[in-house]
Formats: structure tokens, sequence, C-alpha cells
């Protein structure tokens, strides 16, 4: 079993953290990783084992680096993340029955107009930050809306966002700075989980409903899960989405040609660029893996964005190929914890690109693109571009 | 290995040999069978890997579990009586020869 020294978490390994997943899949289906005393996996087929045996690979124990069981957590643990069964279940069933295939659709036609709306202003002016203008504005605008968020105090979402995924790593400059940023925001977002402050048919009164069997305190925090992973993720997918189009424009024009396949492509950029990039899992017993024993109670870093590039699993791994099969991807996780928002991401993916593969032929760089680092999410501070 | 065969709406089908232990899913998608689209990766949570079982070999699969029961109540083609998710279904040796129907549309 082979230890790296690398910091995962460290600025110049977050802005490019492909050479360091190539690493890691290369040393072996476990890696030691020295410098924070935790287990790596960074192979699909491992990581996507890890994801699907929770009873091993536990969660209540957090899925950052702190280990819940020796540190008091900055937040009140998330029912769903956070948690293990029985209690899991049923909070994962509530939130289910809520963001059901059938329900998301019923968004299908609003998400298209804003999609149109935005898109067409965007059009108009030629140049713009992919990021700002386009990634955050579309995400910023329909899921709150869905939610029954009101439309004050929505620039919250953001840094509390920024917070919570760089919570889940170690206390690093990052972490510091986003907690220091993201603390006013923690008051919106606890008051605007409770039921009094959410819109009435919307998705958090609807948790409301359905969480009848929860306490009030309860209800808010599985509306908190909304609100924490509901945005950030899109957004990075969103703007990872026009870079990458903005690198290889002979996937745009294959985009452009079929517009109706920008679900497929949605699916390959999450892929191929992991807008969520890590979560630690903690062992709840010796298990070994790939001939390496790991001993109970501890914590073991997935690296989902090295499995979804894995020549293991994936021919030419490293392409960006929108006509591939993606399906499989960990990039949503998978499991008893996979993203529950998922079918929420693919819809506004798939209208937004859709509406952009109409109206646009050409997207170039107009400025350099700047990461945003997280210690958990991939993707963009600023994407200047100009379209025609 | 079980034989299983995929038949598409248009009539067109596809018998492949299945590895115990994937799902029905799985397996359509190691053969690259169109018609099972499987987005979320065989979670259940999304319904595109919906397909109708022969009804004469219904009892060979597994019962259906609360998560299952609620995503067929969520697919893109009629729900019928025999429908399943092949995420939830395993592959034994039992179902050699089984015939799965695609539906129309899964998305």
């Amino acid at each position: 079993m082979i230890t790296l020294d690398d910091d995962p978490f460290a600025d110049e390994v977050l802005a490019d953290p492909v050479p360091l997943h190539r690493r890691l899949r290369d040393a072996g289906p476990v890696v030691r990783l020295g410098r924070y005393d935790v287990w790596a996996m960074a192979r699909a087929e491992e990581v996507t084992q890890a994801l699907n045996d929770p009873a091993t690979f536990c969660s209540s124990a957090g899925v950052g680096l702190s280990d819940f069981r020796k540190e008091t957590p900055w937040r009140p643990p998330s029912l769903l993340l956070e948690a293990d069964a029985p209690e899991h279940d049923r909070a994962r069933h509530t939130v289910t029955s809520v963001l059901t295939p059938k329900v998301v659709k019923t968004y299908r036609d609003t998400f298209a107009r804003e999609a149109e709306k935005l898109v067409a202003a965007l059009v108009a002016r030629g140049e713009f930050d992919a990021v700002a203008d386009f990634a955050e504005a579309f995400p910023l605008k329909v899921f709150p809306d869905a939610v029954g968020l009101p439309a004050e105090g929505r620039e919250h979402l953001l840094p509390y966002g920024a917070m919570v995924f760089n919570g889940f790593g170690p206390r690093n400059h990052l972490f510091t700075e986003a907690m220091e940023r993201g603390a006013v925001a923690r008051e919106w977002i606890a008051e605007h989980c409770r039921a009094e402050n959410l819109a009435p048919g919307g998705l958090g009164a609807r948790i409301h409903e359905a969480a009848s069997e929860f306490t009030e305190e309860e209800r808010a925090l599985l509306v908190r899960s909304f609100l924490s992973a509901g945005v950030d993720t899109t957004v990075h997918a969103l703007g990872n989405a026009v870079l990458c189009f903005a690198l290889y424009p002979d996937q745009w024009a294959a985009l452009r040609e079929k517009p109706e396949s920008s679900r497929a492509a949605f699916e390959e950029v999450v892929r191929f660029t992991s807008p969520v990039q890590t979560f630690f899992r903690t062992t709840t017993r010796d298990v070994e893996i790939g001939g390496v024993r790991i001993p109970a109670g501890e914590k073991v870093l997935l690296f989902l964005a090295a499995a979804n590039r894995d020549p293991r699993r994936w021919p030419d791994a490293d392409t960006f190929d929108i006509t591939r099969r993606a399906a499989g991807h960990v990039g949503f996780g998978s499991g008893v914890h996979a993203c529950v928002g998922q079918m929420f991401a693919r819809l506004e993916g798939e209208v937004l690109l859709a509406e952009l593969a109409r109206r646009v032929t050409t997207i170039e760089l107009a400025g350099e693109p700047r990461p945003q680092l997280s210690n958990t999410l991939r993707g963009l501070a600023s994407l200047p571009v100009r379209v025609r | 290995m079980p034989k299983v065969t995929y038949v598409q709406s248009d009539g067109t089908s596809r018998t492949v040999e299945a590895t115990v232990g994937r799902s029905l899913m799985q397996v359509a998608i190691d053969h690259g069978v169109d018609g099972i689209v499987a987005e979320c990766g065989g979670n259940a949570m999304c319904a595109t890997c919906h397909v109708y079982v022969d009804p004469a070999r219904l009892d060979d699969l597994g019962p259906l579990c609360s998560d299952e029961e609620e995503m067929l109540d969520c697919t893109a083609s009629p729900r019928a009586a025999t429908s399943r998710l092949s995420c939830q279904l395993p592959v034994t040796e039992d179902l050699d020869g089984l015939v799965l129907r695609l539906p129309e549309e899964q998305l």
C-alpha cells in the first residue's frame, strides 16, 4: 500500500486536480494520505463499491474530514447527508416523495421559459461572464422559485453553499474564509427553512407537509438540505459546461446539430468535470479492499472525480465526448446517499444547454477563466465569453 | 450464463448473456442495448430503466420494494401490471430465457 504526501486540498491541486487524481488511481485501489492520516480511493470500482456499502462506509460521522464522533460539527448535522440507516431511510423517503421525476417534470415549462429569457438577453449582449450572468443567474432564479423562497435575500445562498462545501475539508484558508463570508447567511438560511417563510405549493412547503412525523426543527433541517445542496452544485456544473464547450468547439457543433441531446451532454459535463469532487466516509468495521485492510473507525476520502475519469472504467476517459453513454458515473454519488436532487439538476442543465445550442453558433473565451477554489467543489469564479 | 432478451418497442430484439449478480439494467448498458436510459445509474431515482416483464416469469423476480413501487408511478410510458425497474432486478441463473419488452419512451 502506498502513502502519498500530497495535499488534495491545496490551492494548486484544487485549481487543477486531474494530475493528482491520475497518481492516486495509479498508486493502487486504496491509498494512504499521510498529511491528513486518512485513506483514499480513486478508482471507479472501489469508489462505487464504497458508495454502495453504507453499512461499512457510513456517513453519520460526517462526510467531511471532521469526525463527528470526536468533534462538534459547525452546524447541526444534515438528516440526509450526515445520517445512516434507519434514521436516514425515513428522511430520505420523505424527500424523494417530494422530488419524484413526476414532480420534477411539472417544472419543465417554467424552466424552459426562464432559459429562453436568459439566453435571449445574453445573446443580445454578446459578451458576458458565463459564471455570474449565466451559471449563477439561472439556478438562482429557478431553484429558489421552485423551493418557494422570497425574491429578497437570495444572495445568501451562494456564500452559504460555499460554507457547506468548504466545511467538508480541513481547516485551511478556504474553510476559514468561507465561514467568515457566510456568517451572515446562516441566520437567513435557518429562518427560511421554516414553514412560515416558504411559499405555499413550493417544494419547501411540500417537504413540511410530507414530513409531518418529524419535529418542526427536523422539518426545517430537511428543507435546509435543498438550500445547501441545490445551488452551488448546479452553478458549477453549468459554468463547467460553458468552459467545456468553449474549449471543445467540435462538441459545441455536435450539440448545435442536435440540441435535443442536451441532456446527455449535461451528463457528460458532470462526468468529465465532477462539480462535486470528493466526499468522505467512515469505516464501521475492519474491511479489506484490494488486499488492503482498513481498520474500523477510519476516515476514507472517496474521489468521485477521479472515478469518473478512471480509464479502467471509461474508454478515452479524459476526452469530453457528448455522444458517450455517461450513465453510471458517480458525479451525483451512488447508492442510498445518491444526490436526491439529481433529476432537478438534469432538468436545469437540459433546458438551459438546449436553449443555448439553439441560439448560439460559437462560444469563445474573452479572457482567462478563473477557478473558484473549494475544498469539495470544482468550478469557476469567472468565465468571460463572447457568443455569436 | 443465463440468456436474456430485450425487445424494443419496434419489435427488434437482442439476446445477450447476462452476468449473474449484475442488474438487468447494467446488463443492458454493458451490451449497449438501446431503450434503457438508466440516468441515475441504478439508484431507483429516475424511472428511466423501465421494462415490461414476460407475465409468466414475474414470479422469478424478487418482490417490489417501496422505492421501486413509487418510482414506477413516474415512468414516461404507461405502467402495467408487468412493469419493473430493471436496475432493481439482479440476474440469477433462474432468469435464463427471460424476455423483457422495452417501453416506447423512458424520459
